[in-house]
């Protein structure tokens, strides 16, 4: 597949969120106002994209020859947790104020189950190093994408009046299903009609 | 002793009242039968972590005992996972990517932190059985709330003559399809969660306002009307 297919397919066609329900919990859980909202979404694509490098180059350069592919999912983790570690000590050290507005986004990104997909699918789908990075800012430019006019539309929510019952998470959850059927409009077609 | 199993089912439903590990239930939903692997996997990775934790808890230094919880989960999840693959390949293949997703699965790691790294052996086990219940009650209501209206079809194991899919008459041929696809999971989601909201705010105004000086006069209708029918 070309990048620009890539790239189409992870932040339109398979949108993280809102068709893989990958990284909910931050969707839902950092959405309410748009800064935090906008910071968590480069957090994420900065993490994934790095993330999906990382265990390519694991995958491929360890853990295939050494013929033990089964331990995928317990390097990938800890690749991940010690990367996040690495980002966050990089950033605080070479750019400050980078690092007061990612800082406290990016302890949250370890368990956050879209970077750990990402890695997973990049490895299932063949994907070469540059595709697989590729594939990770990509995925992670949907997420910011998502989660940023998810945020817009919450806080034009807190203006309304919402039923008591659905005040907060529950209204969330209807609109991000809303917003999923809207997303329902890009699928395979597109891609084909595109790039031919 | 007994509260340790069954608040996780009821009170501190991980689904729906604490809210955890809400990716694998919404993604998983769509059929009934996996919704049942998906419990099963994550009943056994809780058990096995909280197990080893417990046991571990004094072993384990302070300041990593993230990256160690991790790993014995991430063990426990590569078990799961080939075994599912062995055991189960159709089970296997429909949840893809999700069942190596348990790792990053809030339920596990947030029960290794806040309770098995603390308790004792007994109570880390009753913990585990009764959130790893609750875990799968609250993905079975989802998944037999998004088959049966979504597809018209309830989807269980195969044995014997019987292919393993009860078909629902009139549903079957017209499902409102909306609830199998994505956006379906998170609309469901959304208002079963306003729904319990809204049974806990029923149960705290009944808390506030004791229903004795209203139950009172509607009896005495009640009695009224009964006398004024028999007369």
């Amino acid at each position: 597949m070309t990048y620009v297919g890539i790239i189409i397919t992870f932040v339109f066609i398979n949108n993280f969120i809102l068709t893989q329900f990958l990284g909910l919990c931050p969707f839902i859980g950092v959405s309410r106002k748009t800064d935090s909202a906008v910071g968590m979404g480069f957090a994420v694509i900065f993490v994934m994209s790095l993330a999906a490098l990382a265990t390519w180059a694991v995958y491929r350069l360890i853990l295939v020859p050494l013929n033990v592919a089964y331990l995928q999912t317990i390097s990938f983790i800890l690749i991940i947790a010690a990367l996040v570690q690495l980002v966050e000590m990089v950033i605080q050290k070479i750019s400050p104020p980078l690092y007061r507005a990612l800082g406290i986004y990016l302890p949250l990104i370890t368990t956050n189950c879209a970077v750990l997909g990402i890695a997973l699918i990049a490895v299932r789908s063949d994907y070469a190093a540059m595709e697989s990075f590729v594939a990770g800012i990509a995925a992670g430019l949907g997420f910011l994408l998502a989660i940023v006019v998810m945020s817009n539309l919450r806080e034009r929510m807190d203006r309304e009046w919402v039923p008591k019952p659905f005040r907060g998470v529950p209204i969330a959850f209807v609109t991000a299903g809303l917003m999923a059927l809207a997303f329902m409009a890009f699928d395979k077609a597109l891609l084909k009609n595109l790039l031919g | 002793m007994v509260n340790e199993l069954t608040k996780g089912i009821f009170k501190e439903n991980p689904i729906f009242i604490i809210m955890l590990g809400l990716c694998p239930t919404l993604a998983v939903s769509t059929q009934v039968v996996n919704a049942l692997g998906m419990g099963a996997g994550v009943i056994f990775v809780l058990l096995g972590s909280n197990i080893f934790i417990s046991l571990l808890k004094d072993f384990i230094p302070e300041k990593v005992r993230i990256p160690a919880y991790i790993v014995i989960i991430a063990s426990f999840v590569t078990v799961v996972d080939l075994v599912m693959q062995a055991f189960a390949p159709s089970v296997s293949k429909n949840l893809g990517v999700f069942v190596k997703l348990i790792v990053v699965n809030c339920i596990i790691l947030g029960r290794a932190e806040a309770f098995a790294s603390k308790r004792s052996l007994s109570e880390s086990l009753l913990d585990a059985v009764g959130m790893g219940i609750g875990f799968t009650l609250g993905l079975l209501l989802i998944s037999l709330i998004r088959e049966v209206f979504g597809s018209g079809t309830i989807t269980l194991f195969p044995f014997g003559g019987f292919d393993g899919v009860i078909r629902i008459p009139g549903l079957a041929t017209q499902p409102a399809r909306v609830l199998a696809l994505s956006s379906g999971a998170l609309l469901i989601m959304g208002y079963l969660k306003a729904f319990f909201n809204w049974m806990e705010l029923r149960r705290e105004e009944a808390r506030r306002w004791p229903a004795v000086p209203l139950a009172a006069p509607a009896k005495s209708e009640t009695a009224s009307s009964s006398a004024r029918s028999a007369s």
